[in-house]
This record gives structure tokens, sequence and C-alpha cells, in this order.
């Protein structure tokens, strides 16, 4: 699934700050999970972790490699956080095992473990100075003083927080504890770094720009870092591979372009992104294509790929704004009826560089489409009220089975 | 206290003519020129509290220390004295004298700070763990918890010291128990000792050791000691360097709150200690009701309290710090 070409760029939720092909170097393709001689450096087996009757993580086998940057994404409640306490050693495993670096991780106390966190509130000891905040773990470690100051100084000098190594943690901005917080989770040099909801206490502008500093850390140091987040456009921009997480269970894993264009459930499709579902039922089911008739959409769905399905059965095929193009005229390219339906537009989102459009179909579905606004016009050249033609290319769409 | 507005700006003569004062801002002027202010008005009554029942007590504990025994109602000489056409200000320091002429004083103050200085040590060290218990707890087994720390105090002090002399005595429950047990093969002497004082200040005092400290583990951030598990400190080293230090608030407050009472204590040496058990709180009963020397027992009160006034010194700067934090 994942060899297959990317129809189109990035996808716009990814915004500006896709990862920096001078970061990553193109050249050299980074994806030890496809390489089946690879080890991963995190095995998670099977792990369930129940607090009474409440099964926060349910029977979760993950892989995570060396220089990942490894994102658990999902709502409240997902269990993302748990998975990532119990990675830390804060909680134990009900069932199942987890290993880091081929070592079982059972009964290994937090204070024992080749892991460091950074917590969501930051957790930064409020009677010392960032300095010593710093310094704490390589106190526990018996480093040498000397050793213990040039490292710190190193480690501020990285996060750009040296005038203000006197400073107590009360007299910083959000930001600057942030960093605190980062610094002090990596210079004991750790393997693995875990991050609960890193950029969450952060304004809009600060998390953007935080999110480049970030990956370039990761970059630099090579540690790998698994980001626990609800929020997903943190988690396509700065991830190598995302899990999605519902309800204790990994919805999908895979790169960002992997959970965004081929959602393998209706829960990955509607959590990342905005999508449109059309309900039908499988005429046509063929290794190459797969064709779905669908009463809500008003028209054929011809879909490029197969969907393992008998004729006749109940699907869904799920289907981006983005993909969607609205013309007042009938596409001339429309092939037999397929892929082509009616609407009027209800609702417009001008957003500056693109608009949202809302239109009912003759079903009562109400389908969502986005257009860059591409030429600088003041009246826009399709308003309310007006009558549509939607069309998507045989790529778009994603044949769902639940 | 400035008024607080006065640092708005005058209008300027370039905007209109404001509309003529109403009845109601010519009276907040007054008020605000006369620094009477509705926080001012708050703060008055513990003000008035203060000076009424502690600064006016105290002019006069002072004012008696200055004067000389007399016989008579009251028994002591008076201040100002309207002789032959003049005033006489009588002020006489033999009172304080005595303070330094018989070392049973200077002896008692140490003894008093001695007893009150280790029962404060006890109270710390069994009063720690339980607030740091009661604090990790359930949340629903705190409530529940506290209470029982406070229970005691619905029986009154003075049965529950009694109630220690029975459990004390030869034949008490506590020498009754270890000699069924085996442990002792005589009654042991605990009753009418320096010990039976420690063991009695110890448990009354211990609540105000205790709640202060809760108070102050309960609001402590449970992410800080996994943060120092997670950087590699063992439990016994994330307490010493962040339980420990985040808890000194509490630590200060609570040793102050056992500390000053129990230097002053009177019933406990009284009722558990023996007769050698010298403590000021005793002295100064004495003075007052057996020898009836009004001037030297308030003399006595005024050194005491000249004695506490750095501690509470030490309380009040520490809590300044800790509010410093809290703003933050």
């Amino acid at each position: 699934m994942s060899d297959a070409p990317d129809p189109r760029p990035r996808p716009a939720a990814t915004g500006p700050i896709g990862k920096s092909p001078a970061v990553k170097s193109p050249a050299v393709k980074f994806e030890p999970w496809h390489d089946p001689a690879a080890k991963p450096y995190i095995r998670i087996e099977k792990v369930t972790k129940r607090f009474g009757d409440f099964t926060a993580v349910d029977n979760v086998s993950l892989s995570i490699y060396r220089g990942e940057f490894f994102s658990l994404l999902g709502g409240s409640g997902s269990g993302k956080t748990t998975l990532l306490r119990m990675l830390a050693g804060f909680e134990q495993p009900t069932e199942g095992r987890i290993f880091i670096d081929g070592v079982d991780m059972a009964g290994i106390p937090p204070y024992d473990r080749p892991v460091n966190m950074m917590f969501q509130s930051y957790a930064l000891f409020p009677h010392m100075t960032v300095e010593n905040n710093v310094a704490f773990g390589l106190r526990q470690d018996g480093v040498p003083k000397d050793e213990i100051r040039t490292r710190v100084a190193e480690m501020l000098e990285l996060v750009k927080l040296t005038p203000f190594a006197k400073r107590k943690p009360h007299q910083l901005s959000g930001g600057q504890r942030q960093r605190v917080a980062l610094a002090r989770s990596l210079v004991k040099k750790p393997k693995l770094l875990l991050l609960d909801e890193p950029l969450g206490a952060l304004d809009k502008r600060l998390r953007e720009q935080t999110q480049f500093e970030l990956v370039n850390i990761q970059e630099k140091l090579g540690v790998t870092f698994v980001v626990v987040t609800h929020d997903q456009e943190e988690a396509m921009t700065m991830s190598t591979r995302i899990a999605v997480m519902d309800h204790g269970a990994i919805a999908q894993v895979g790169t960002p372009t992997e959970i965004y264009e081929y959602p393998n459930s209706r829960f990955t499709a509607e959590f990342i992104g905005s999508v449109n579902m059309f309900e039908g039922n499988i005429v046509e089911s063929e290794p190459d294509h797969s064709l779905i008739r669908s009463a809500e959409a008003g028209c054929d769905l011809y879909v490029t790929h197969a969907a393992h399905l008998a004729a006749g059965s109940h699907c869904w095929v799920a289907i981006r704004p983005e993909k969607v193009s609205i013309t007042k005229e009938k596409p001339a390219e429309a092939d037999g009826g397929r892929n082509v339906t009616r609407g009027v537009v209800r609702e417009i989102a001008y957003l500056g560089d693109i608009s949202i459009y809302q239109i009912d179909l003759a079903s009562g579905k109400r389908v969502r489409a986005t257009a860059p606004n591409v030429t600088r016009r003041t009246e826009l050249p399709i308003t309310w009220d007006d009558e549509v033609w939607l069309s998507w290319r045989p790529f778009a769409g994603v044949v769902l089975t639940d | 206290m400035p008024p607080p507005t006065a640092a708005a700006p005058q209008p300027s003569p370039a905007l209109p003519p404001v509309a003529p004062r109403t009845v109601k801002d010519r009276v907040l002027r007054v008020t605000r020129r006369l620094g009477l202010t509705g926080r001012g008005g708050v703060i008055l009554g513990p003000y008035a509290w203060l000076v009424l029942f502690f600064f006016i007590p105290f002019l006069i504990v002072l004012k008696i220390s200055v004067a000389e025994p007399a016989v008579g109602i009251p028994p002591f000489t008076k201040l100002i004295e309207w002789v032959d056409g003049g005033l006489d200000v009588h002020i006489r320091f033999s009172g304080f004298q005595a303070l330094f002429d018989d070392d049973l004083y200077l002896l008692a103050y140490l003894n008093s700070l001695k007893i009150a200085f280790v029962s404060t040590l006890c109270c710390l060290f069994i009063g720690y763990p339980m607030a740091y218990a009661i604090a990790t707890a359930p949340e629903k087994r705190r409530g529940p918890l506290l209470m029982l720390i406070i229970l005691p105090f619905w029986t009154s002090f003075l049965i529950r010291v009694y109630a220690w002399m029975s459990i004390l005595k030869d034949e008490g429950l506590l020498n009754n128990l270890l000699l069924s047990l085996g442990i002792i093969h005589e009654p042991l002497k605990i009753l009418y000792t320096d010990l039976a004082v420690y063991i009695g200040i110890t448990y009354s005092y211990l609540p105000f050791m205790i709640l202060p400290l809760y108070a102050t583990l309960e609001k402590m951030d449970h992410t800080l000691l996994e943060a120092a598990a997670d950087l590699g400190a063992r439990p016994w080293k994330s307490f010493l360097t962040i339980t420990l230090p985040l808890s000194l608030p509490g630590i200060v407050a609570g040793s102050l709150l056992v500390f000053i009472p129990a230097v002053g204590e009177f019933v406990i040496p009284s009722l558990l200690g023996g007769s050698d058990t010298l403590m000021i709180g005793r002295e100064l009963w004495n003075l007052f009701f057996n020898s009836r020397d009004w001037p030297s027992a308030s003399a006595v009160a005024i050194a005491l309290l000249a004695f506490l006034v750095g501690p509470i010194m030490i309380f009040q700067h520490f809590q300044g710090r800790d509010q410093d934090k809290g703003a933050a």
C-alpha cells in the first residue's frame, strides 16, 4: 500500500512546515519498518493495561525503530498516554511485554530505564534554577562536576537558554519552560525520549516554530522520539510514522501520507483531517478497480483499487474534500456518469488561501469540498445557492468496510 | 496607605467638561483622602482585634513589669501618681533584676527551650510520616484520616493530659502491659519525670505539626517525583532532593506552631512533670499565684516574649518566601 504512487503533493493538513528535505536527505530513504533485517528498538508485544474494570490499553503490538520520530495520536481516553507511561516505567502492563533495545522491561523501575521523558506539565523542579534542573539527572548518575558543568552548558546552548541559567522556573515564559524540560530530558543522552504532548501548552505560533526545533534537535542528536499528541497536524508535521489510537487499541500505523491518503477504517479517515463518506454497495470488485453504487452520492463510484469484497457487500467510500472539484459546467472528462454528481452550494467559508464549500446533494447528503483561491478575485466564481457539478478522479476514493 | 487611585490621570483641559460630580463621588473622594478604602475597611477588623486583645494587654503587662510589688488590690504600685501637686512616674526594674539575680529563671528558660525543642523534633519525626501517608493516600480516604488527627480536639485538653497520667503511672496501663508481656519486671518510673513531659507535649501538639505539613505535601505535584525517578533518582534520593525541600514551609510552620506554645507550656509540666521539671510557664504561675509578685511575673512574661519573637520572625520570613513562589 505504501508503495503506491503519491497521486498528489503532500496533504494540505501538513501546512507549510513539512519535514524539509535539507534535514532528511531524500537520497537515503529512512524506512526501517520496510527492512525485514532491521531490528526494532522498541517492541511492544500484546500489551494490555487495565485499571479496575477499565481497559486503557487493549492488546497493542508495535515496533519502533532507532531514530524514528514516532507519534501516538488519539483523542482523550484513547490510551496513548498510558502506553507512553508504560514505556517510561510509571505503569506496568497488565498483560504483554515491552522490550527496549532487546531487554524485557518487566519490573524495571523508571530510574533504571535507558529512557527519559518530557512531561506534559514539564514537571520542572520549582525550587531549583534552570541549571540545577538540567543537571539533576547527571547528578543522580554521579557524573563528575566538571563534566556536569560542560554538558549542562552545552544543553542550554542547544535550547538557547544560556542567559536564563540562574533563573527559577516561575521566572520563565511557557516556551522557555518547555525548552528547559526538553534540555533536562535530553542531557543524559537517552537513546529514547518520550514526549507527552510536548507542544500542548504553547500558543499556535510558538507551537509551529517549536515543531521545527524539535525535529532539528531530534535529527542532530539521533535520539528516538516517541511523542503522544492529540493534535493531528502536529503528528503529521513531525513524525516518521504515526499510530492512530482509539479506545486503547491501535487503529492504524503508517507514515503521515499513508494515514491521510490510505486510511484503513472509517475511524482513521474521520479522525485525520475531514472526509466525505459515501455509503454504498459493491457492484464490481476487480484486482485493479472497484465500482460502488451509492444512492447517497447520486452516482456510481469508480475506485482504482481492489475492495476485496464480494459483489453486493455494504461499504463506504471516503473522499477527501481537496480531491473534489467544483464546476459550474458538467466536467468534460465525466466518464459514463461515474464519479460525477450534482448539488447546491449551501455554505462557503473563505479562509484566504482556500475556500471550503458545503454542498447539498439530491439525497440530502452534505459534501465538503475545498478549492485553493488561485486567482485574486473579490467576486467568488461560485456562490451561495449555485447548482454545481462535483467530480473527482478515480484514484481519489478509498473503499472502507466499517 | 495611599489611595489606590492616586495614579489616575486628571482630566486634561482639552477634553470636554466632565459632568458634575455626584454626592457619591464626593463621599468617595473624602474617604479616599482619609485613606479609608474598601480594602482598608476589610483589614481594619483584624487590626482592631490585635490592638484590643494583644497590644493593649501587652502594654498592661509591660506597665506591671516596671512596677514594684505592693500589698493591696492590685498588688503592685502605680505607674503614675499625683503627689504634692506634681506627677510622679515610678519605673522600677526590680522585676527584671530578679531574672538576673536568681539563675533559676535562666535555667527555667533554657530548660523550657530544650523541652520545646526536643518535643518539636519528636513531633516532626512522628508527624512527617503521618502527614506524608495522609497526603499520598487515595483521595476519598484523606478526609477520614485527617478527621482522626483532629478528633482528639473533641475532648478537653486537660482530660487528655489526665488520661496520660493514668497511662504512665507506676500501676498504669503502660506498665501493666509491659509487665504482663514480661518485657520488664519492675514498673518503670515515667510519670513525674521529664520523659512524661516530652510524651505529653508531643502527643498534645502533634496535630499542629501534621496539619501544616499535610497542607504543603498535599498540594505538591506528584509528577515532580515521577520526573525525578525518570532522571534516575531512587525513591530515597527523590525524597531528599524534591519532597523535603518543597515541604520546608510546612516543616517551618509546623515546628513553630509546636515550639512556641511548648516553650510557655504550663499544664503539662505541672501535671506530668516531676517537682524538678523546671519550665518557665510553671515559674511564671508560681510567681503570679503563689508569691503574688506580679511585677516579676510580668517581667518573666516580657522576657519570654522577647525570646520567642526571633522564631516568629523566622516564620514570617519563610512564609513570605512561600508566597513569592505561590505567586508564580
